[in-house]
C-alpha cells in the first residue's frame, strides 16, 4: 500500500516537474495564430477592414473581435483560408467593407503633380518617391494597390491601373469548362 | 567509354512522321520584308534596348544589350534599317505582347565586323563572356543561357550531346547532324575544353542512321575520345534527365542538377552556335527550323531570328485543310494564338496542323484510375494523383507529389484511355502556384515595408521628442544663469523648480520683449518736422487711449518685467 502511494507520488513529482520545465523551456512569445492569420492576409495594408493594417486585423480575429469576411484584397480565396485555418464558417466578402477588384497599381499624373509629399506621407509601404515641390512617382513592384494616396492628393492626379498580364506572369487557364444547366 | 545503354522508366513510341521532312536539305529562308526580333530571347530575361527609329544596321550588330546574370545579347539579323521599338506579340501560348525591334532588311546582308575568339589564350571567364555576348542560348527549345549552363567549370566529367531529337515530325537536329557534324563536335570540343569535362557522348535516337553514320565519321576524323551512341527511339529520350539516364544510369533526383553529379547536356544546335560564335566570332542570328506537318513541301530551314511564322510557313504552301499551327512538336508544342509572330532562338518546329492529321481532342471523360499514365510517365509520378490535386486547386498536395517533376512531354495525356489533357492540368497548376509564390513574396516584401515604416515614424517621434527635451534643458539652464542674479527679484510668479513651463514661457516672454525693443524703426532718423509733429500727434493719441487699460494691467505686469531688468 506505502510502496504504491510511494510510487504514484514519485511519478506525479517526476512528470510535474518535466511539465514545469517544458513551460519554461519551450515558452511561445507572442501569439503563434496571429502570426498564421497575417501570413494569409495580403499585406495590401489598405485598412479596408477598418484596422489600421493587416497586422492589426489578424490580432482583432484571433482574438474574435473582427470577423473573417472584411479583407476585400484578400478576397473570397483569402476567406476560404481564413476560414479552415480558424475553422470558422465561410462568409461571402462583407459589402460595407468593399469589393473584390482586380489587382492595381497607382499611377501618379507626373505633369499634374504639384509635389506636395501627401502622397508620400499616406503610402503604408513608402513606395511613392519624390521630394517638396518635386515631382512624386510610384515605384511599381512595391505598389500594394492600397488606394490610400488617392484621398489625400489635391490635385486628383493619382489614378489606379490595373496591373497587365505580362509573358512572366501569364497563367495557363483552368482547363475544366463549366457546364451550366440550361434553363 | 560508355559500354552499355541503360532504360528509363516509361515513355511511349509515338509515330515519328520524320520521313516528311528528313530527306529535304537545310536551305535558307528567303529574305521576308521585315524581321521582328524580340528582345527577351532567353528565359527570364529580357535586354535592354540600344538602337533607335531609323538606325542603320548591319547583320550581327548587337541591338540588345544583356541585362542581368541570365541576360544574354541580341542582335540584327541582317543588315538594314530599325523601322520601329514597340510591342509585337510573341510565339507563346499566351499571345501577349512584348517589345521587339522591327528591322527592314536592305538586302545586301553585309556582316557587322567579326573575327574568331582565341579561347585557347583566353581566360574561361572571357569565353563565357564572349558567348553571352554572342546571344547563345540552349537550342533544343528551352532557350536557357549557355553560359550559365557552362557554370563553374568544374566538377563535370561527362559532356553529353543531345540529339536524340524524340518528339514526332521535328528533323531540324537530325539535319544539322548530317550536314554539319564537323561544326558541330567542333563547337562540343570548345565545350568539353569550357567545362573540363573528361569524355564526350553524343546520344543520337536509333532512328536517324544517317546522322549517327555522319557524326560517326566526324569523331574519327577529329580522333580523341568522342563516343557516339545511338540510344533507342523511346519519347523522350531526348528529355535531359532520359538522355543522361540511357547514357550514363545516372538518375538525378529531384530538386538537383545534372552538373551536381558530373554530367552537364547540351544539344547539338546549341555545340553548333557555339562552334560559330567563338571560331567565328557569329553571333546567334540563325537557327534550323523543321516546317511540316500538313504542307505540300516539307522543308528544313536556317531561318534569320525574327522572321514572321506566316512568311515561313507560306514557302511550304500548307493545303487547305490546315486549321492550327503548332510551334515545337505534337507531345510538348502550343498551338500558336497568331500566325504573325516571329521565329525566336527556340523554335525548332512549325508544324502545320490538320483535323486528318491531328484529329481534334476527343470528350474528356472521367479518371477510371486505370493507371496507364503512371506507366507511361518517364518522370516515375503518379499523373492521376497529380490531375486529381490539380484539378481540385490542391496546389500544396500536388508539390507534395513533385509536380515540378513533371517534364510536361505528355505521355500520360497520350495514352490517357480517357482522353483527359493531363498536362494542361499540370501546366495550369504549376503557372498557380509561381503567381501565388509571386504574390507571397510580394506580401512579404509588402509586410516588411509597412513594420519598417511605422518602425521609423515611431523612432522619428522619439527623435523629436528627444530633440525638444534637450532645446529645453538648454533653454532651462540659460534661464537658470541668467535669472540667477534675478533671483531675489520681488514677484515671481511660482518657485521656477516648481513650473518649470512657466518659467520657460516666462523667459521666451522676456527675449520677445528685449528683441522688440532692441530693434529701432529704421525710418525714424532725419525726418521733416511735418512727419515729426504728425508722430508726435499719434503718440501723444496712444497714450491717451493706452492710459487706462494698462492701469488695469499694472498688477500682473510685474512678473514680466522681473527678467527683463536683467537682460
Amino acid at each position: 500500500m506505502l510502496t504504491a502511494l510511494l510510487i504514484m507520488t514519485g511519478i506525479a513529482l517526476v512528470l510535474g516537474a518535466a511539465l514545469g520545465y517544458a513551460a519554461i523551456r519551450f515558452k511561445v512569445e507572442g501569439d503563434p495564430l496571429v502570426e498564421k492569420i497575417d501570413a494569409i492576409l495580403p499585406q495590401t495594408q489598405c485598412g479596408q477592414c477598418s484596422y489600421p493594417g493587416c497586422k492589426p486585423y489578424a490580432e482583432a480575429i484571433a482574438k474574435g473581435e473582427a470577423d473573417i469576411n472584411q479583407c476585400p484584397p484578400g478576397g473570397e480565396e483569402g476567406i476560404r483560408k481564413l476560414s479552415d485555418l480558424l475553422g470558422r464558417e465561410f462568409k461571402p466578402l462583407s459589402e460595407e467593407h468593399g469589393v473584390e477588384k482586380p489587382k492595381s497599381v497607382a499611377l501618379i499624373d507626373e505633369l499634374t503633380c504639384i509635389g506636395c509629399t501627401l502622397c508620400i506621407q499616406a503610402c503604408p509601404v513608402d513606395a511613392i518617391v519624390g521630394a517638396a515641390k518635386q515631382m512624386h512617382t510610384v515605384v511599381d513592384p512595391l505598389c500594394t494597390g492600397c488606394e490610400l494616396c488617392l484621398a489625400p492628393c489635391p490635385v486628383d492626379c493619382i489614378t489606379m491601373v490595373p496591373v497587365p498580364d505580362t509573358v512572366q506572369t501569364w497563367k495557363w487557364k483552368y482547363p475544366v469548362v463549366e457546364i451550366r444547366k440550361s434553363a | 567509354m560508355i559500354t552499355r545503354l541503360f532504360n528509363f522508366r516509361g515513355g511511349i513510341k509515338p509515330n515519328s512522321h520524320k520521313n516528311e521532312s528528313a530527306e529535304a536539305a537545310i536551305r535558307p529562308a528567303p529574305m521576308p520584308p521585315w524581321l521582328v526580333v524580340p528582345l527577351r530571347q532567353s528565359t527570364r530575361a529580357t535586354a535592354r534596348c540600344i538602337v533607335h527609329v531609323g538606325d542603320k544596321v548591319l547583320k550581327g550588330q548587337r541591338i540588345g544589350e544583356p541585362e542581368g546574370n541570365l541576360g544574354t545579347a541580341v542582335h540584327a539579323p541582317t543588315s538594314g534599317t530599325v523601322t520601329e521599338v514597340g510591342l509585337y506579340p510573341l510565339a507563346h501560348p499566351s499571345g501577349l505582347d512584348t517589345r521587339c525591334i522591327v528591322i527592314e532588311p536592305d538586302g545586301e546582308e553585309r556582316w557587322v565586323g567579326h573575327k574568331g575568339f582565341d579561347y585557347h589564350n583566353a581566360t574561361r571567364e572571357q569565353a563565357l563572356a564572349q558567348l553571352r555576348d554572342c546571344g547563345i542560348v540552349g537550342l533544343g527549345g528551352a532557350t536557357f543561357p549557355s553560359h550559365v549552363k557552362l557554370g563553374k567549370g568544374s566538377g563535370i566529367d561527362t559532356l553529353i550531346l543531345n540529339g536524340a531529337e524524340c518528339e514526332p515530325w521535328i528533323t531540324c537536329d537530325d539535319r544539322l547532324m548530317r550536314e554539319r557534324a564537323a561544326d558541330i563536335l567542333a563547337g562540343a570540343a570548345i565545350l568539353r575544353e569550357l567545362i573540363g569535362a573528361r569524355q564526350l557522348v553524343v546520344g543520337i535516337e536509333d532512328n536517324k542512321p544517317q546522322a549517327i553514320a555522319a557524326m560517326q565519321i566526324a569523331a574519327t576524323a577529329i580522333g580523341g575520345e568522342v563516343a557516339v551512341m545511338p540510344v533507342p527511339s523511346l519519347y523522350p529520350a531526348g528529355g535531359e534527365k532520359q538522355l543522361i539516364r540511357v547514357l550514363t544510369g545516372v538518375e538525378i533526383p529531384y530538386g538537383k542538377l545534372a552538373g551536381e553529379f558530373g554530367i552537364q547536356c547540351f544539344n547539338v544546335g546549341t555545340a553548333h552556335a557555339v562552334y560559330r560564335a567563338l571560331a567565328h566570332g557569329e553571333p546567334l542570328v540563325s537557327r534550323i527550323v523543321t516546317v511540316t506537318g500538313n504542307v505540300e513541301h516539307p522543308a528544313n530551314f536556317e531561318v534569320l531570328i525574327g522572321t514572321p511564322i506566316d512568311h515561313l510557313l507560306a514557302l511550304c504552301v500548307p493545303r487547305p485543310d490546315s486549321d492550327r499551327t503548332l510551334m515545337g512538336g505534337p507531345m510538348m508544342g502550343f498551338v500558336l494564338p497568331r500566325l504573325d509572330v516571329p521565329v525566336v532562338k527556340g523554335t525548332n518546329c512549325i508544324i502545320s496542323a490538320s483535323p486528318k492529321l491531328f484529329p481534334p481532342p476527343q470528350p474528356e471523360q472521367p479518371c477510371i484510375r486505370c493507371g496507364e499514365c503512371a506507366r507511361a510517365c518517364p518522370a516515375e509520378l503518379q499523373p492521376f494523383e497529380l490531375y486529381w490535386f490539380s484539378r481540385a486547386k490542391n496546389f500544396g498536395k500536388a508539390q507534395e507529389y513533385k509536380l515540378f517533376d513533371c517534364i510536361e512531354c505528355g505521355c500520360c495525356a497520350y495514352v490517357c484511355p480517357s482522353h483527359i489533357p493531363l498536362v494542361d492540368y499540370y501546366r495550369f497548376a504549376k503557372s498557380e502556384i509561381w503567381a501565388r509564390e509571386r504574390e507571397k513574396s510580394a506580401a512579404d516584401q509588402a509586410r516588411e515595408r509597412f513594420e519598417f515604416r511605422n518602425y521609423r515614424q515611431e523612432r522619428e517621434k522619439e527623435e523629436k521628442a528627444a530633440k525638444l527635451a534637450a532645446k529645453a534643458a538648454e533653454t532651462r539652464a540659460k534661464l537658470a544663469d541668467t535669472a540667477a542674479p534675478a533671483e531675489p527679484a520681488p514677484v515671481a510668479p511660482a518657485p521656477p523648480g516648481d513650473d518649470p513651463k512657466k518659467a520657460l514661457i516666462a523667459a521666451a516672454l522676456a527675449r520677445a520683449k528685449a528683441q522688440k525693443e532692441s530693434v529701432q524703426p529704421r525710418n525714424t532718423e532725419s525726418l521733416s518736422p511735418a512727419t515729426e509733429a504728425e508722430i508726435a500727434e499719434i503718440e501723444a493719441r496712444r497714450q491717451k487711449t493706452l492710459t487706462a487699460p494698462s492701469a488695469t494691467l499694472e498688477p500682473r505686469s510685474p512678473s514680466d518685467h522681473s527678467p527683463e531688468s536683467t537682460a
